[in-house]
């Protein structure tokens, strides 16, 4: 649709609603950065205050090892695993007797390559991998190893407290796994190739015979291996049909419950449709706005062919006129010219033009096919094209539903975006642009929209769909709408891959502007082909929509990660009167940190130069996407007769918002997984001691070390995967991000670099601290609390001084980029989470947290706002380990000072919600701030709590860099699986 | 046979106000008295009000060659002049309502009568809880909205989504305002006119947050004078007939920036009193075919 995308000169009409948003937007702004000054002042006078706090990476290790060791199964902050180390993990993850496991391997792998592949690219049969397998497998051996060493020296530092050992240790450990990583990366190479080759010569090869109906109503059976995936399948049925332009068309199954489900190309068949038979249908997928843009006559036929069914089985609804001048274009392409001798009464009867077809209707039809003689198949299919297309329901996918209120209604999932239907009104229409994010939780379905046009607060407006099944399915069908039709190319680009662990679905094939630049260059005579008539049509009708999605692939997905959920609680306290403790903190933790935190700047750096790359590429392909979109909004604009001296304006819901939108949009895919089924909740507390001047060196290194003990953690961290393999996934979210706010993070990014001032410092936090409390306005992800983290922070005044210069450079990351960057950063921050060495450990069972969530009924027309309070009722596992460094109780605890100001900031990130209470206090006249931070991560067995709590860890270090964590309280919670489920 | 053509079938703007005939109808002296209206004012002229509406008719008639059907009055029915609120045609297929205003009822068996001469597919209103007005139906070339008013509920919304399938129905809540069309109607294929109060404005919010399609809006002074009556004549190309200068002097000088519409102001004073404004009194049909 036009609406969203304004060209130049809509820009220009639209320049006074345009400024109206605007200013709107702006007082919005304004008092959140007020608060966020506030706050940031604080941080920023700390920062002054207090001496750079020291390693906080030193102090990570020993708190994960220590984890470990009480997890005894790796299920703790232990597991933070470096993203790439993670994808690897689903090779090392590979336990021989569990068949399952194997299949995560697999799975793993066809995600990589989905991941750097085109589709057809991945098609080639899999071969057999157990080769991989095997060598995966051994891979996890080492990995095994490399941890028992980890765990056991680990043990050993700990009680004895000492300060060389424990660098030892790390260093040991450091450079095992560096050799690993580097190992492993070589393994995984080899992995693929091995597969590869396997392809080609396969040892043993079982078939199945697969049946796929297409779309004239004949049917097309081939022979499968047995682990072939989607896209193998999906290649032969178009290379059957003869068909290029396929990125429009997918292959369905119906499950169980007799719901069609997309079969996902890029995974394995038989992994999504189980024990289903293997039947298939070839269906249009993404139904072309325009047609009349297909390069090939062959397409646009088998779009036709959809049609028709759609049609007349009542799918899409057409007046009797429409009905009998499509039934018209058909007999034209079908019978050519209409001939009197050769069309007697009874051949119009044997199509089906309509679910009901009166007499009078095929007279209608018969009467119009007299009228288009001479018109070509081709053109005939064109006229249909261009007529079908313009019905209301075209290409749009109905979901039952009911809104807030237990009223029916339908969503309706398109090419512009989410149409709200009771009954066959349309009461409700949310473009893309104006969709913040879309998840689902169980058989709820949300979706987060911009704040309208007099509006101040973005909303979550709630559907309840019929089942959790149901509620993935449109999730997944909203995912990949948005991604073929607003992206100019699939959101991730490969290199780019774990950058998003936490999001296990995205839309994996070509998007619509790829797929036309790949049909421009198509370059072949127009195939022949033969039309056969549509009086077959018939057969194969149902009512059933089209777009309906596979929900076993979320499910495949759910078995490669555990979905745990946790809490993680960050204490970071600086604690400044214990000039003793503190000095030995430094001893402790300080030295064994530097060198490896300088690596880890550097691959931070690298990792940064990534991502910004990304974005810029992603800003290219908007710009594409505007001359995507240009010949659209042309078309719209068609029959406006009003000259530009006209004092007409535009209208677009809001133009500001699309616009922005049109030509900055990216995109985040994230998925949570649900604890419901399976729950692992973890509390980690993180003390944080100020370590002082020696922070800039410390926070240099940390993340290679964490790195390191993330990898083997993960190896450890597989079995608690494996166990909630068969979850499923509960919760999907969808995040579109915005080019807007990424380009000022950039730009604050930058300016940190070579900031120097202080000021320029508090500026950036600011920003940073604002779009979080942006991110903040409405949370979506309700009941999916998983992981808080909290970090009390104590400070002495007189401590804070240098930590500037590690503000600047950390705490100019958004949130909302971290999204992105999350899991790149998360590898850094398990060096954050650290733990004294003689920390003791409390258990302190965090309640889990149940937010609230506004939703308001989907009736533009009347708005009510309700509130969904939903509590989980699970039965949960809970687990609560606290980290304490041994001067906490000292500082921290008893003395209450006077308290000087107190205040909440809650931020919301993709899979975390932050709520930061700061706390200052006067204690005997030395002045101390604390800072809790309540971390809650939120997901199901896709997301990498580890990961995210690392990743927590070490953004709340990274706003506050002069201070230290003095507590870490990890509280997971992990629901009692559901073994049925898959 | 349908006058379709080639890109007749859903929605194609360009046929927006294209019209061969129309029906009308006489004004009863009912309407003086017994006339609905929202609220109590000055009394109606009716000389004046007979002029004004032979003069609009006269227009349709002999300006742009229209077919005129005039249809009788009923003293009986007040409000029997105001034609557009019992059927809504579109392309071939006429509906003809159940009003809001059981008083009103009656009105709709003269124009089916009407219509079936014209013969076109004729769908009607039979479900008892349903009430829909012609003034709340906006079409504008490309899909329906629907006001649901003290005068139209959602199942005539529904029925009417049902008629015109190929067309997206959205509905608009209007508060304040006797029909959606009360403040806003199209002054051209891809142009609504829209009054200035807020009820107007948000209502216009509403629509284009409900549409695919991007709209260029003529924002007039007056919600009256937005209501205005658009077609596409052959030979004549767009012609607009909308209220004269003398009532809403502002409003008209926004009209008349618009350079390519044959402008045709028209006074509409006394039937203004009773709630009636220009789209109000006429219903329109394209008939490319003989009859």
């Amino acid at each position: 649709m036009t609406t969203e995308v304004g060209p130049e000169t809509e820009v220009k009409k639209e320049s006074e609603q345009l400024g109206a948003d605007a200013a709107k937007e702006k007082p919005e702004e304004t008092t959140e950065s007020q608060e966020n000054i506030k706050s940031e002042k604080t941080l920023s006078e700390e920062a002054h205050g207090s001496p750079s706090s020291p390693a906080l990476a030193s102090q990570s290790s020993p708190s994960s090892q220590k984890k470990e060791k009480d997890l005894s199964e790796g299920k703790g902050i232990s597991r933070f695993i470096p993203p790439w180390l993670k994808k690897q993990k689903s090779y090392s993850l590979v336990e021989p007797k569990d068949e399952a496991k194997k299949k995560v391997v697999e799975e793993g792998q066809a995600v990589e390559k989905s991941e750097c592949q085109l589709p057809e690219e991945v098609a080639q049969p899999e071969g057999n991998l157990e080769k991989a397998t095997a060598e995966s497998q051994q891979e996890a051996k080492a990995d095994d190893k490399e941890e028992e060493k980890h765990s056991v020296s680990s043990a050993d530092t700990q009680p004895a407290k000492e300060d060389s050992k424990e660098t030892e240790v790390e260093k040991v450990s450091e450079e095992q796994e560096e050799k690993q990583k580097v190992e492993g990366k070589r393994e995984t190479k080899e992995v693929q190739t091995t597969e590869i080759k396997m392809e080609k010569a396969p040892k043993k090869i079982k078939t199945v015979q697969c049946k796929v109906m297409l779309l004239d109503g004949t049917e097309y059976s081939c022979d499968l291996e047995k682990r072939a995936k989607g896209q193998v399948l999906f290649d032969k049925v178009c290379g059957q049909l003869n068909l290029l332009e396929k990125d429009y068309f997918g292959l369905l199954f119906r499950d169980n419950s007799d719901q069609k489900n997309w079969l996902d190309s890029s995974k394995e068949i038989k992994r999504q449709i189980r024990s289903l038979p293997w039947l298939f249908t070839f269906n249009v997928k993404f139904y072309p706005p325009d047609p009349s843009q297909l390069t090939e006559d062959i397409t646009r036929y088998f779009l036709c062919l959809q049609l028709r069914q759609d049609i007349a089985s009542g799918r899409l609804p057409c007046s009797f006129v429409t009905h009998a001048l499509l039934g018209s274009y058909t007999l034209q392409a079908e019978l050519g010219d209409y001939d009197p001798e050769e069309h007697n009464n009874d051949y119009i009867s044997e199509f089906q033009f309509a679910p009901s077809q009166s007499k009078e209707m095929e007279e209608k039809v018969v009467e119009l096919h007299k009228t288009h003689r001479g018109l070509t198949p081709a053109q005939a299919d064109s006229h249909f094209l261009e007529n079908a297309k313009r019905l209301s329901m075209y290409g749009v996918d109905l979901h039952h539903a009911k809104d807030s209120e237990g009223v029916d209604i339908m969503l309706g999932v398109c090419a512009n975006g989410l149409l709200i239907y009771k009954d066959r009104l349309r009461i409700n229409r949310f473009a893309w642009p104006k969709i913040l994010k879309i998840s689902y939780k169980r058989s709820n379905f949300y979706i987060k929209v911009r704040p309208a046009e007099l509006e101040q607060f973005e909303s979550t407006i709630g559907f309840k769909l019929p089942n959790h099944r149901a509620a993935k399915r449109l999730w997944k069908v909203c995912v990949e709408h948005h991604a073929f039709y607003r992206l100019v190319s699939p959101e991730q680009p490969p290199k780019a891959k774990f950058l998003t662990l936490g999001s296990k679905f995205r839309y994996s094939g070509r998007t619509q502007a790829q797929t036309r630049q790949a049909s421009n260059l198509i370059d072949r005579p127009a195939p022949y082909f033969e039309r056969t008539s549509s009086k077959r049509v018939s057969r194969s009708l149902d009512g059933a929509p089209v777009g309906i999605t596979d929900q076993s692939l979320l499910r495949d997905f759910s078995a490669t990660t555990v979905g745990p959920a946790g809490d993680v609680v960050f204490d970071s306290e600086a604690v400044d009167q214990a000039k003793l403790k503190d000095g030995e903190r430094r001893d402790e933790d300080g030295s064994p940190t530097k060198t490896p935190q300088l690596e880890l700047t550097q691959d931070e750096k690298s990792l940064e130069e990534e991502i910004t790359s990304i974005l810029f590429s992603k800003e290219g392909f908007s710009t594409c996407m505007k001359s995507t979109f240009t010949s659209s909004t042309a078309r719209t604009a068609e029959g406006t007769v009003v000259k530009d001296n006209v004092p007409s304006e535009m209208l677009s819901a809001s133009p500001f918002l699309q616009l922005s939108e049109s030509s900055h949009e990216t995109l985040n895919v994230v998925e949570e997984k649900k604890q419901a089924e399976v729950g692992i909740e973890e509390t980690v507390v993180i003390d944080e001691i100020n370590r002082g001047k020696m922070q800039a060196v410390t926070d240099a290194g940390e993340t290679r070390k964490v790195e390191h003990l993330s990898k083997k953690d993960s190896s450890s961290s597989s079995d608690s995967s494996s166990s909630s393999e068969s979850e499923d996934e509960l919760v999907g979210e969808y995040q579109p991000h915005h080019r807007v706010t990424e380009d000022i993070i950039r730009e604050e990014q930058e300016e940190n670099e070579d900031a120097k001032g202080k000021k320029e410092c508090a500026t950036k936090i600011i920003q940073s601290v604002e779009t979080l409390q942006e991110g903040s306005k409405v949370k979506v992800t309700v009941e999916h609390t998983q992981v808080t983290a909290k970090a009390l922070a104590q400070k002495n005044a007189v401590a804070i001084e240098t930590g500037e210069k590690n503000v600047m450079e950390e705490g100019k990351q958004d949130p909302r980029e971290e999204n992105e960057e999350e899991q790149l950063k998360i590898n850094g921050d398990v060096s954050h989470v650290d733990i004294d060495v003689a920390s003791q450990i409390i258990c302190c069972s965090e309640p889990p947290v149940v937010k609230t969530e506004m939703v308001t009924i989907s009736d533009a027309t009347q708005r009510t706002e309700i509130s969904t309070k939903e509590v989980p009722i699970v039965q949960t596992e809970t687990k609560t380990i606290t980290y304490e460094s041994p001067q906490f109780d000292g500082s921290a605890g008893g003395d209450a000072g006077v308290l000087l100001s107190a205040q909440t900031i809650t931020s919301e990130s993709v899979s975390t919600t932050t709520t930061t209470h700061i706390t200052k206090t006067v204690k005997g006249g030395v002045s101390e701030t604390r800072i809790e931070k309540r971390i809650v991560i939120t997901g199901d067995a896709d997301i990498d709590h580890d990961q995210a709590l690392a990743q927590a860890i070490k953004e709340a270090k990274e706003q506050h860099p002069d201070m230290s964590v003095t507590r870490v309280v990890v509280h997971k919670e992990t629901e009692l699986a559901e073994e049925g489920e898959e | 046979m349908a006058g379709l053509g080639m890109g007749g079938g859903g929605g194609s703007s360009s046929s927006l106000g294209r019209c061969s005939h129309a029906v009308v109808r006489a004004l009863p002296e009912s309407l003086c008295q017994h006339a609905l209206r929202r609220e109590k004012g000055t009394e109606v002229d009716f000389a004046r009000a007979e002029r004004e509406h032979q003069l609009y008719v006269g227009v349709l008639k002999g300006k742009l060659g229209l077919q005129v059907l005039e249809l009788p009055a009923d003293e009986s029915l007040p409000d029997c002049v105001f034609v557009e609120d019992v059927a809504v045609v579109c392309e071939e297929t006429a509906l003809l309502t159940r009003p809001g205003a059981p008083s009103r009822r009656k009105e709709v068996d003269a124009m089916k009568k009407a219509l079936e001469s014209l013969n076109l597919n004729i769908v009607e209103m039979t479900d008892e809880n349903a009430t829909l007005d012609g003034g709340d139906v906006l079409f504008t070339g490309r899909e329906f909205f629907v006001g649901l008013s003290k005068r139209t509920n959602q199942r005539g919304a529904e029925i009417l989504a049902d008629t015109f399938k190929d067309y997206a129905v959205s509905t608009v809540t209007v508060y304040d305002s006797l029909h959606l069309k009360s403040f806003c109607s199209m002054a051209g294929p891809n142009l609504i006119a829209i009054g200035s109060t807020e009820a107007a404005q948000k209502a216009l919010k509403t629509m284009q947050q409900m549409s695919d399609h991007r709209y260029d809006k003529l924002t007039v002074p007056d919600d009256a004078a937005a209501n205005c009556v658009y077609l596409n004549i052959p030979g004549k190309g767009h012609v607009l007939l909308h209220r004269a200068p003398e009532e809403y002097p502002e409003s008209a000088k926004v009209f008349e920036k618009l350079k390519d519409h044959m402008l045709i102001p028209i006074a509409n004073t006394e039937m203004e009193k009773v709630d009636g404004l220009l789209t109000c009194c006429s219903v329109f049909i394209n008939k490319t075919s003989e009859l």
